[in-house]
């Protein structure tokens, strides 16, 4: 387990250097000069444009730009954006918002979509069961940005239950409403996961071999069908806990939360590299990290599967 | 709302002075030194922070500051002289250095300070070497003199844009530290330092010290940044927003019923068109004159303004903006922005004459930012009249557009926009027009127009230069290097607890005289 877990994260290593050197060269490859879109329409004087392309490295080739990024990586310097901010700085600021945005979507698409699923499951057939269906057909079809003006416009604007918008301390409370139009993809996604897998095993050989030796109905559904149930489903969490920490740009963007996926997106469109390729970093340790969990996990779920040196 | 009306009350509402009004912003591109800010997002709130030698109220003319007078005999030697008792928040007092030496700060090559060609007609001026500007001359402690590479009779209009702001003289030990804590003279100031807590909002409480024109009827003002103005709108609907200034796209059709009596929907002076480079075959000399007269002559702004815009723009009748002063709707040759299929056809006709027209015609925009709809239907207008393929070519950002641009590398017209620095016709004609200019990219040139742009820039008094470069205007009008399409409007909705709002010429709500009460 520990050899498994070891040889992971030595993993890490060629992809943080594979990803980090192939998302330096998407953005230097964009096209235009980004010092120059900077200015719009009113471009400065011509001398400017130079020394300030000097200052960020913009007037050297690709590869050495990209060292001298690493290279400054490695002493704790992420560089600063084009409007003299160290990367370190902004990467603090919106990291923290948005693990606790996904998390707390996390959370609430796994609490709530397991539980319905569950019972979906059980009672397959059953008004809740196709309700549980209709509702998540119509969750999956309906894209993030209605689900979100929808909710903010009836909790917020005219019930006046939330805030619209996240305050700057973005405290939990606030953060609810975010949430669950965040979740709200995944619980339908997690709803039918949990339905299929768990009707799946329902009428598998060991459930009914639990049943036949007279557990109760309770344990047979908790332990036997539940526990397995969730390989899927954990696989699927896993996955989306990354989607969740850089595909929240709708979402932030209408509840106005500085976080990772509406920085990286400005970034990108500023051609701002040591940005994009910092942050993106962090998220390829994130996404490898979740990663490794669920495969560990599987081991804890399902009795079967144990990792061998 | 309904009983206010009916009574005909007109006195104001008491504000609470003690009130913060809450408004959207935009994080500033760079820290906040004023010769370094020249986008807006960090330009209105370096005008609320700093206070110039004039400030301009809402209809875009200048008001004394910091300047007691601003006097010239000849429009090119001119003698400042400033009033006394104006003090920096950190109790140092304004004097003629601090306008000066913040000036050549601000001109200095190695600083590289965007708003730096905002000082080449100043004697001294060099774009490629550090240079000092000779001619800024300290006489004492509240009068200096400037003198300019040539006559300029509305030079004091633009000395109420940010890159004119005077500095404090602890500026310069840390510039960039500076300017993340910057301290003015301004009718506003930093509510503590570190209020500008980036990517979220700024912090701003009154100047108890100011007493210049633009003195606050509310506490403070709180800029929250937004990275989509949906999410601002629901703020201002949701009761977290008190002042919105620009309304989105989305809500162009609902903002005057969600917003009864609490909206603004005004020209401003932002100038909209598009450009034909004169380096394209068909595009120059007596062939592109016509054609570009029957290009546009084809599109129907007012359709297009009405339907894609609903209203939110105005169109077209000259080449700077109705918030201007001398801005006119009856120029000579006016009438080549006005829809007539008939003479665009004719007009087209006559230019295939000189050489048959071939290929397709496309007009270049940025994807990003929202300008599909309308290139569409320009395109469209100009499809269905001159009976020509024309469509939209789409880059994917600005930059990527831009480098084409500037590279002569273009198939077709190019989207293009000015949005006014100081309210001056010469504002929206030199930067854009002239021979050699830093935004004419396309390359035009006149000695006809050069020489009426020169003419009214040294005319001795203001009506002069407004006819000379209605004149310069009418060389345009005749050689169309931009096909002008409309004025952008500035739109904005307020809260029920606020009054007072009024726009200014800069599209940027006169914060100080905004009153809130709960």
């Amino acid at each position: 387990m520990i050899w498994y877990t070891g040889k992971r994260l030595l993993q890490m290593i060629p992809v943080f250097f594979g990803a980090t050197l192939l998302i330096y060269f998407m953005v230097f490859s964009l096209p235009g000069d980004p010092i120059a879109a900077l200015y719009g329409d009113r471009p400065p004087a011509p001398g400017v444009i130079d020394q300030i392309r000097a200052q960020y490295n913009l007037d050297k080739p690709f590869i050495v730009q990209y060292f001298i990024y690493i290279g400054n990586f490695f002493q704790g310097d992420l560089g600063t954006t084009y409007s003299g901010r160290p990367v370190s700085d902004v990467m603090a600021k919106a990291f923290p918002i948005t693990a606790r945005l996904a998390l707390l979507a996390l959370a609430i698409e796994a609490f709530f979509g397991i539980l319905v699923g569950l019972i979906a499951g059980l009672r397959k057939g059953k008004l809740f069961d196709t309700s549980a269906l209709v509702v998540s057909l119509l969750l999956i079809s309906v894209p993030t940005f209605v689900i979100g003006f929808v909710l903010q416009y009836v909790f917020a604007v005219q019930l006046g239950w939330a805030r619209t918008t996240v305050s700057s301390e973005a405290p939990l409370n606030e953060l609810l409403l975010p949430a669950l139009v965040l979740a709200s993809v995944s619980f339908a996604y997690i709803v039918r996961l949990t339905r299929a897998s768990v009707s799946d095993n329902l009428n598998a050989d060991f459930v009914r071999t639990a049943t036949a030796k007279g557990l109760s109905r309770r344990r047979v559904v908790g332990v036997h069908v539940l526990r397995n149930s969730l390989v899927p489903v954990v696989t699927f969490l896993g996955v989306d806990l990354g989607s969740l920490m850089v595909g929240a740009i709708v979402t932030e963007g209408i509840f106005n939360i500085n976080g990772v996926g509406g920085t990286v997106y400005k970034a990108i469109k500023l051609g701002e590299g040591p940005t994009v390729v910092s942050f993106i970093a962090v998220m390829v340790v994130i996404f490898v990290l979740a990663n490794l969990l669920v495969d560990l996990l599987y081991a804890a779920l399902d009795p079967r599967i144990r990792y061998a040196k | 709302m309904l009983s206010g009306c009916a009574s005909g009350d007109a006195t104001p509402a008491e504000g609470d002075t003690a009130a913060i009004i809450t408004t959207n912003g935009s994080e500033p591109q760079n820290p906040l030194i004023p010769t370094n800010t020249t986008e807006t997002g960090g330009g209105k709130i370096a005008t609320s922070i700093f206070a110039g030698l004039v400030s301009y109220n809402a209809k875009g003319e200048t008001e004394n500051e910091v300047a007691k007078s601003i006097e010239s005999d000849d429009a090119q030697n001119w003698t400042v002289t400033l009033n006394d008792g104006w003090e920096f928040t950190n109790g140092e007092a304004v004097t003629a250095n601090s306008f000066v030496d913040a000036w050549n700060f601000g001109a200095k090559f190695s600083n590289a300070q965007s708003a730096s060609y905002f000082f080449d007609d100043i004697v001294g001026f060099d774009y490629e070497a550090d240079s000092e500007l000779t001619g800024l001359k300290v006489v004492d402690d509240s009068t200096f003199t400037v003198e300019l590479a040539s006559p300029e009779a509305d030079w004091p209009l633009r000395l109420g844009y940010t890159a004119f702001m005077p500095l404090p003289s602890a500026a310069y030990d840390d510039m960039e530290a500076f300017g993340e804590d910057p301290i003015g003279n301004g009718p506003y100031m930093l509510a503590k330092k570190g209020a500008w807590e980036h990517e979220v909002k700024m912090d701003l409480v009154t100047n108890p010290d100011y007493d210049g024109v633009r003195k606050p009827a509310n506490g403070g003002l709180t800029f929250v940044f937004y990275a989509s103005m949906d999410a601002a709108y629901a703020d201002v609907q949701g009761g977290n927003l008190d002042v919105l200034d620009a309304v989105p796209d989305a809500a162009f059709e609902s903002y005057e019923s969600d917003f009864p009596e609490r909206f603004v929907n005004q020209p401003a002076a932002i100038f909209q068109g598009f450009n034909m480079p004169y380096y394209l075959e068909h595009w120059s000399g007596e062939e592109g004159k016509l054609r570009r007269a029957a290009i546009s002559m084809s599109i129907d702004r007012k359709e297009i303004t009405d339907v894609i815009f609903q209203g939110t723009r105005t169109p077209a009748t000259d080449f700077t903006s109705p918030v201007i002063d001398g801005y006119s709707d009856s120029l000579k040759g006016a009438e080549v922005l006005e829809y007539n299929p008939e003479e665009a056809k004719a007009k087209w006709a006559e230019a295939d004459k000189i050489a048959p027209y071939t290929g397709t015609f496309d007009l270049a925009y940025n994807s990003d930012g929202g300008h599909a709809a309308w290139v569409d239907a320009v395109t469209n207008s100009i499809k269905n009249t001159l009976g020509i393929e024309a469509i939209g070519k789409p880059y994917p950002t600005f930059a990527a557009a831009l480098d084409d641009r500037a590279a002569d590398k273009l198939t077709g017209g190019t989207r293009a926009g000015w949005q006014g620095d100081y309210p001056s016709l010469y504002n929206f004609l030199a930067p854009l027009y002239q021979t050699g200019a830093g935004s004419n990219y396309e390359d035009y040139t006149s000695p006809e127009f050069d020489a009426l742009l020169k003419k009214g820039a040294a005319a001795s008094s203001v009506e002069d230069a407004t006819a000379k470069y209605q004149e310069a205007q009418e060389v345009l009008l005749a050689d169309l290097p931009t096909i002008p399409l409309w004025y952008s409007n500035v739109t904005g909705v307020w809260s029920e607890s606020v009054e007072g709002v009024v726009f200014g010429w800069d599209s940027v709500p006169l914060y100080s005289d905004i009153t809130k009460s709960e």
